[in-house]
Parts: structure tokens; C-alpha cells; sequence
């Protein structure tokens, strides 16, 4: 770099407390070419002000003693996510993620990929080097075949080490990249010619138009072990015969500036517009904690059961919780919930001893029958045999909710015919309406099931008065 | 105003009225709920949500929205919040707010998803690489599941540093009523710091690199400072104490565990009491000392001794050399009532 002030870098650099006007680079080092060519760019489109750019790990980790812009220091290889999350905080802001090989290659590539897939508002400047620079030449995804490294000291041998890897091409199988090109620093034509695709990249941000990407292929004196000439004649030698230098994409003619985002509601809009909420809970230190326990397979209801009941519970004002325990599957495994109904703030909300106990299967009756508080009530399903020994003070009451919901053409309407029977058995102590009112309430999205449980409540509490009264 | 829902919805309902504008997040469970209501309700008001690649993403989509000057979450369990631990370093490191929520399932490794608090030493002391601490909230109910998300908002960008909820498996899928918060939180003015893409702030700077070693000694000074001042911020609750013989302590789901089994003790002639930290880091060491002085204790805790350990050397940081027994279960099992009935009659006999 030269004396020359360059608009959009600082006047001086200023690092251990030293001002100066020399990078940090070495000598023949392409990185100061490329900090230039990204700022010239940048001024020129007049978006000094807008422009952000994530400092990776890796030798521009310091690119914010240069750039006078928004500055951002990443994680290695995590520039990508932290450079979507900038530009969807600041639609505005035009963000550079600025990466070495390594940082966006290796470590970063899924970052960068995903990034490039969702088409994220971002200027990526890949740095290919062919190694890794800061770190002290160690191999890079992009070493070329045979070249010796720190960690290739044989030369890199792809049956063990892999092919060097071509990013861009990678990138340009997915759908929603606007730009892909790769560049070469190496000599004065293709300085200018990294220079339009640099310019470009940053007129799709200041357009608001979408995700660019430029490699850029740049010579690492130090690592190579070469001296500054020899390394621009290797990167157009070696390195551009492995990696061919062009446009590989452009879209920006037909691609759609983003578009402004649509009104919406506040939160407090959004939140508090429902007129059917449930009142705060109030202490009433009269009123007995009842715990119930809701048990069957997966599927039977048992789960919105619960619910059913921990709202009317709600409507009278009692504290409540609601407490679900899955089998290992989702569908078809043993389900359970407990529920617990208090004129106090609820201690545990796992029910380990019920006063009320719903079993809708065998499995459950036999877990849970023996854990029943003295003066309980177990309603079991017709299905299940009462085999077991009944703990003293302990009211077992069957009911055919499963037989009744097949018999009714509802089969899924046993957690319904189980509700009846709560009711009809009074053994919750809440209103018969508040339990309805639950009910009917959690089909709100089908209305058709509304009266189609009125019917079946009906049938349930008629088969009750029939059978157990 | 009242809803009956999850504690993990719960969280984004609190997030949301603290004025959170991005979410990030990978789906785990047992917290994926909050990602599936983030997903709703976010963009539902004009506010961002993405489902990130991986947690790794995630975290430093958090530390980019965060340096934006934007309030941002994400949530997760176990296996995700080791994934993150990088992320918060760097956070931290860089002096960067966001609120991460673990809700914790069960490990080592895999482990499964039923409810522990193994993680405790991993929120509580840092998790990542370097010295640094996170302030940590542990809510007990579907409520605090929202008030503490809002409060975690409120003291990261108080100290500008990563702030944790940290729950547990059952907190997250229980349902009660949650009150709505009265009002929405005010924003945080961040320009003086946050890089906006505008006039503004292009000054700022948001790195937690420092070549020289004198410059990171001082960086790292600064912070300890930062974490001392958060003792101003600490918050527990006792119950049943006054006349306690025997102080169960415990946090999160344990909590009201050991309140039902306190209240159980008293019914059969043994006076407990129950002291929770509501913050674990700053932890409550004063009112803790105070709380247990004169009296036996019993740490009640879904984790391997983690939490007990804890409470002994902030009682030994305050100058109580003090035995506290210890009522756990690891694995998904979740202690019960009996279980601490049945351990805390041993403690006193």
C-alpha cells in the first residue's frame, strides 16, 4: 500500500499503540490489494456509511485498523451467520463477510453454504490462498494437489487429504446466489478485472438484491516460501489452472430488490385481543388441593383431557397445572398427565399420588392403581379387568368410554365419555358448565364437534344413570 | 389478561413483550415449543425468526444480531447449549447481550429427554473457553418462564453480556395460567456501542481480540469488575423458614418439589422450609447464609451434586463451614416428593 491516503481507510493505522501507515501484511501479500479494491468500491457506491464488514479469524483479522466502516470481529469460520444476522437486523446495512480459505472453506463452509442456499443479503470476499496464512502455512481445502505444507509435509495426497476443493462451483448448484466469480490479484489486468467483480458484488447490497460471492485467488509469499514475484507467477501458473478465473453467475438483471416489509400488529395487539381468557387465579386457602391423574395410550385423549379439566379449573379461579409424561414414541406409546387443582400456588405439579385416577388401559391401571390417596376414585375403561387388589378407601368405577365412543361413531371421543363420568360422579368438585364450556372450547377450530359431544356427553351420562346410579 | 400455556411458550410471550426482535434457533427437544411459537408469533408482529443449521449458527447469529444492537434469543437443551458454548465466549468476550433459554433434558451425551439439571455448572460457571460469566435465572413456574425471559433482556443489556434461563424439560412442556406483562419493555438505546450500518455508529467496533497480552489482562479486569457489580441483581425466595429446622434448597422444578414436601414434613411434625435462588449467577450467598444459619439443609436437585457443591462454597464464601446433604435423581427420573420426605426424616433423625 502507499502513501496515498485512500478514501474509506483510516488515515493511520493505529496498532500496539504505534500509528502507522503500513498494513500489517507481508510483503507481496494479496490482502492489501483486496482491502483496497473493497473500499474504492465502497466509497465509490456511496456506502461508506452503510457498509458493515465481518473481520474473520485469520490474518484480516485486523481489517478494522483499515476500513472506516462498521466493523464486526467473528468467530473463525462463523463470519456467514454472523453476517445474516446483521444484515436481517439492518435491511439497510450493506455487510461484507470477508473470509480466508480456512475460515470459509473448512471450518465455516456449512455456515457459508446454508448462508449462500437462503440467499442472505451479503458481499462474501473469499480469500484463496491455497493455505493457511496466520496460523502459519498449514494445508487449506484449497492446497493444491502435491503442495507441501505444515501439515502436507509430503505434499497433499488426495486419497487421504481430498481434491482441492472449488467453492464457487459448489455454490453455483444452488438456486439463489445472484453473483459468483472468481478473481485473481496476481498482476494489473487481473487486479482490474477482481476490481469489477468486488464493485459488484457491493452494487447487489447497495440494490438490495441479494447474495453475491467473489473468490479471489491471492498470493501468500510467506507460506508459499516464495518470493513475492514467483508467488503472483504460481497463483497465475498453478493456482488459476486448478481454479479458472470468470464470472461464473450473474443474475443482476433480473433479480428483484427485496421487497419492504409487510404492517403488523404489536405485540400487545396481537396478544391481548382474545375476550374469552380465563381470570387470575385468587387464593382461597378453604379450598382442598384435588390431584388427578390422567393415564392411557397415546391418541386416546388422555392429554387434552387434562386440559379440559385444568380449564374449568381456571374459570373458578383455583391455581392449576398441567403436566404431560410421554412414552419414548409419540403415537401409540403409554401417555400420562397430571393435573393439579389448588386454592394455593401449586408445589410439585408431577401428581404421584392422585385423588383421581382415569386409566384409559391395562398398563396404567396396574402402574398407578396401588399409588391412589385413601378416599380416591379410579374410573377405568370397560377394557381393562379389575385383577388387582384395591387400595383400602380406594372407589374403582368402570366405565365403557372406549366401547360407548365405537357405538356412538366417534371412536375417538372416549377421553368425552370419561369427562361424563367426572361429571356425573362429581368427583372434581368443579361445575358440570365450566367442564363443558372446557370442552366445547377445544374444538373451536371444528365446530362440528361441538354438537356432536353434546350428543355424546348425553348418551354417556344417560349410560351412567342407567348402569351406576 | 390470562393464558393457559406451556412454560416454553411462555418464554417467547416474555421475549417478546422485552422487545426481542430476532430469534435463532435449531429445534431440541424438549424446547423445541419455543422455536414452534417463535415461528408463529414473531413474524406474526414484524419481528425475525430463523431456523439456523445448527446451534453453532445459532449462537453466532446471536453475537451478529446482538453487535447490531438488536435484542435476540434463541433456546435449546443440552446437546445444543454445548454447541453454543463458543458463541457465548465471544459474546461475553465482545460485551454482548442476547438471552440464551436451556431447557434441560437429561445426559450425558444423547442422554434423553426427560427433565435433569445436569447443566448447571455449565451455565453457572461459564461453559465456554476463558474467564467469564453469564448471568443465569432459574424460573419455577410457567410465569417465571416469562418474567424471567424478560428480566434476563433487562440485566444482559444492564451488564452487555450473555444472559441465561436456565429450565428444565418439565418447566418447558407443563401448562399454567400465565398473567400477561402489563406493559412492553422500553429499547435499549445501543448506538453508542452496536453497529447499525448507518452515520451513526460506523465508529464502533465489536471484537474481543487484544494482541497484547497487558491490553487482555485489562479486558479481562474490566470484566471481573462488571460480574462483581452484578451482585446488586441478586433474587431469592424463601418459604416456610421463619421457624425452619431443616431449609430445603433448591432451584427451578426442585423448588416447588420441595415446597409440597416441606409443607408434607410439617404435616408430620418436622418444621422445613424451602430457600430457591431465583438468580444463580450472581448467586444469593448473603440471604442464603442467613437463611440456613442455626438450621440443617438439604439440597434437592436433578443432577449429580453439581448444585449441592455450589451452595457449599458460596456457605464457605460467606463463612459457613456447613454439611448440606444432599436429594437427588439424574437420568430423567424426577426426585419425588416421598423421596425428599423420606431423605430429609434421615437428615433430622
Amino acid at each position: 500500500m502507499t502513501e496515498k491516503k485512500t478514501l474509506g481507510m483510516y488515515d493511520s493505522f493505529i496498532r500496539s499503540g504505534k500509528e502507522t501507515r503500513a498494513t500489517h501484511y507481508c510483503a507481496g501479500c494479496g490482502h492489501g490489494i483486496i482491502h483496497k479494491l473493497v473500499t474504492e468500491a465502497m466509497v465509490e457506491l456511496g456506502i461508506q456509511d452503510r457498509t458493515v464488514i465481518i473481520n474473520p479469524i485469520g490474518c484480516s483479522v485486523f481489517g478494522y485498523y483499515y476500513w472506516d466502516c462498521g466493523n464486526v470481529g467473528a468467530a473463525h469460520g462463523r463470519a456467514a451467520a454472523v453476517a445474516t444476522a446483521i444484515n436481517r437486523a439492518h435491511k439497510n446495512a450493506c455487510v461484507i463477510s470477508y473470509q480466508g480459505d480456512g475460515d470459509l472453506a473448512a471450518i465455516g463452509f456449512n455456515h457459508t453454504f446454508q448462508a449462500a442456499n437462503r440467499g442472505e443479503h451479503i458481499a462474501v470476499i473469499f480469500v484463496n490462498n491455497a493455505i493457511y496464512g496466520m496460523t502459519g502455512g498449514q494445508m487449506a481445502p484449497t492446497t493444491l494437489e502435491g503442495m507441501k505444507t505444515k501439515t502436507s509435509p509430503f505434499g497433499r495426497d488426495p486419497l487421504t487429504c481430498g481434491y482441492p476443493m472449488h467453492v464457487c462451483e459448489v455454490l453455483n448448484q444452488l438456486k439463489a446466489p445472484v453473483y459468483i466469480a472468481r478473481v485473481s490479484v496476481a498482476d494489473t489486468k487481473r487486479i482490474m478485472q477482481a476490481r469489477q467483480s468486488i464493485r459488484k458484488a457491493l452494487e447487489i447490497q447497495r440494490d438490495a438484491k441479494g447474495y453475491a460471492f467473489v473468490e479471489v485467488i491471492s498470493p501468500c509469499p510467506t507460506n508459499l516460501g516464495l518470493d513475492p514475484i514467483k508467488t503472483a507467477q504460481f497463483c497465475i501458473d498453478q493456482m488459476e489452472k486448478e481454479y479458472p478465473v470468470g464470472v461464473i453467475r450473474d443474475l443482476t438483471a433480473t433479480a428483484e430488490p427485496r421487497k419492504p416489509d409487510a404492517a403488523t400488529p404489536t405485540c400487545r395487539e396481537y396478544f391481548e385481543n382474545d375476550e374469552s381468557q380465563a381470570p387470575a387465579a385468587e387464593v382461597d386457602p378453604s379450598a382442598k388441593e384435588l390431584r388427578l391423574k390422567f393415564a392411557g395410550f397415546g391418541g386416546q385423549g388422555i392429554l387434552s383431557l387434562g386440559i379440559c379439566v385444568a380449564e374449568a379449573a381456571r374459570m373458578e379461579k383455583r391455581f392449576t397445572t398441567w403436566y404431560p409424561s410421554y412414552g419414548p414414541e409419540q403415537r401409540g406409546g403409554s401417555a400420562s398427565c397430571s393435573v393439579v387443582i389448588s386454592g394455593t400456588p401449586v408445589g410439585s405439579p408431577a401428581v404421584d399420588h392422585p385423588d383421581v385416577l382415569v386409566c384409559m388401559n391395562q398398563p396404567s391401571y396396574e402402574r398407578f392403581l396401588s399409588e391412589v390417596n385413601p378416599g380416591g376414585t379410579v374410573i377405568v375403561d370397560s377394557t381393562v379387568p379389575l385383577n388387582l387388589p384395591v387400595p383400602d378407601g380406594v372407589k374403582v368405577v368402570q366405565m365403557p368410554a372406549i366401547d360407548l365412543s365405537i357405538k356412538l361413531g366417534v371412536p375417538k371421543a372416549a377421553n368425552t365419555m370419561m369427562l361424563a363420568a367426572l361429571m356425573k360422579l362429581n368427583v372434581t368438585g368443579l361445575k358440570n358448565e365450566n367442564l363443558l364450556n372446557a370442552l366445547y372450547a377445544s374444538f373451536k377450530k371444528k365446530p362440528a364437534l361441538v354438537e356432536k359431544n353434546k350428543e355424546l356427553v348425553k348418551e354417556a351420562e344417560q349410560w351412567i344413570e342407567d348402569n351406576l346410579k | 389478561m390470562t393464558k393457559f400455556v406451556k412454560g416454553n411458550e411462555a418464554v417467547v410471550i416474555g421475549a417478546l413483550y422485552a422487545g426481542c426482535d430476532m430469534y435463532f434457533g435449531y429445534p431440541i427437544t424438549p424446547a423445541s415449543e419455543i422455536a414452534h411459537a417463535a415461528a408463529k408469533w414473531f413474524p406474526s408482529i414484524g419481528r425475525e425468526f430463523l431456523q439456523a443449521e445448527c446451534e453453532t449458527a445459532s449462537i453466532n447469529m446471536l453475537y451478529g444480531a446482538a453487535a447490531a444492537g438488536k435484542l435476540t434469543m434463541t433456546a435449546t437443551s443440552g446437546p445444543g447449549f454445548s454447541l453454543m458454548q463458543e458463541g457465548v465466549s465471544y459474546m461475553a468476550g465482545a460485551n454482548l447481550p442476547g438471552v440464551i433459554v436451556n431447557v434441560m433434558r437429561a445426559g450425558p451425551g444423547l442422554g434423553n429427554v426427560y427433565p435433569e439439571q445436569g447443566d448447571y455448572n455449565q451455565a453457572v460457571k461459564g461453559g465456554g473457553h476463558g474467564n467469564y460469566q453469564c448471568i443465569v435465572l432459574a424460573p419455577a413456574s410457567v410465569q417465571e418462564m416469562c418474567d424471567l425471559t424478560m428480566r434476563a433482556f433487562t440485566l444482559s443489556f444492564k451488564y452487555l453480556t450473555p444472559a441465561i434461563v436456565l429450565a428444565d424439560g418439565l418447566q418447558g412442556q407443563m401448562m399454567e395460567t400465565l398473567v400477561l406483562p402489563e406493559k412492553e419493555l422500553e429499547r435499549p438505546d445501543t448506538a453508542s456501542w452496536a453497529v447499525h450500518g448507518d452515520a451513526a455508529t460506523r465508529k464502533n467496533l465489536i471484537t474481543s481480540i487484544f494482541l497484547d497480552a497487558p491490553a487482555q489482562e485489562n479486558h479481562n479486569l474490566n470484566l471481573q469488575e462488571k460480574y462483581r457489580h452484578m451482585g446488586e441483581d441478586v433474587d431469592s425466595d424463601t418459604y416456610l423458614c421463619d421457624d425452619a429446622e431443616l431449609v430445603l434448597v433448591a432451584y427451578g422444578i426442585c423448588s416447588r418439589i420441595a415446597r409440597t414436601a416441606a409443607e408434607t414434613l410439617r404435616a408430620q411434625g418436622i418444621k422445613a422450609g424451602v430457600f430457591r435462588p431465583i438468580t444463580l449467577h450472581p448467586f444469593p450467598q448473603d440471604a442464603l447464609a442467613k437463611t440456613v444459619e442455626g438450621r440443617k439443609a438439604m439440597v434437592v436437585e436433578l443432577s449429580a451434586g453439581q448444585f449441592r457443591d455450589d451452595v457449599m462454597l458460596h456457605l464457605a464464601k460467606a463463612g459457613r463451614f456447613q454439611e448440606v446433604s444432599l436429594c437427588n435423581r439424574m437420568g430423567g427420573m424426577v426426585v419425588s416428593v416421598d423421596e425428599v420426605v423420606a431423605a430429609a426424616k434421615i437428615v433430622m433423625a
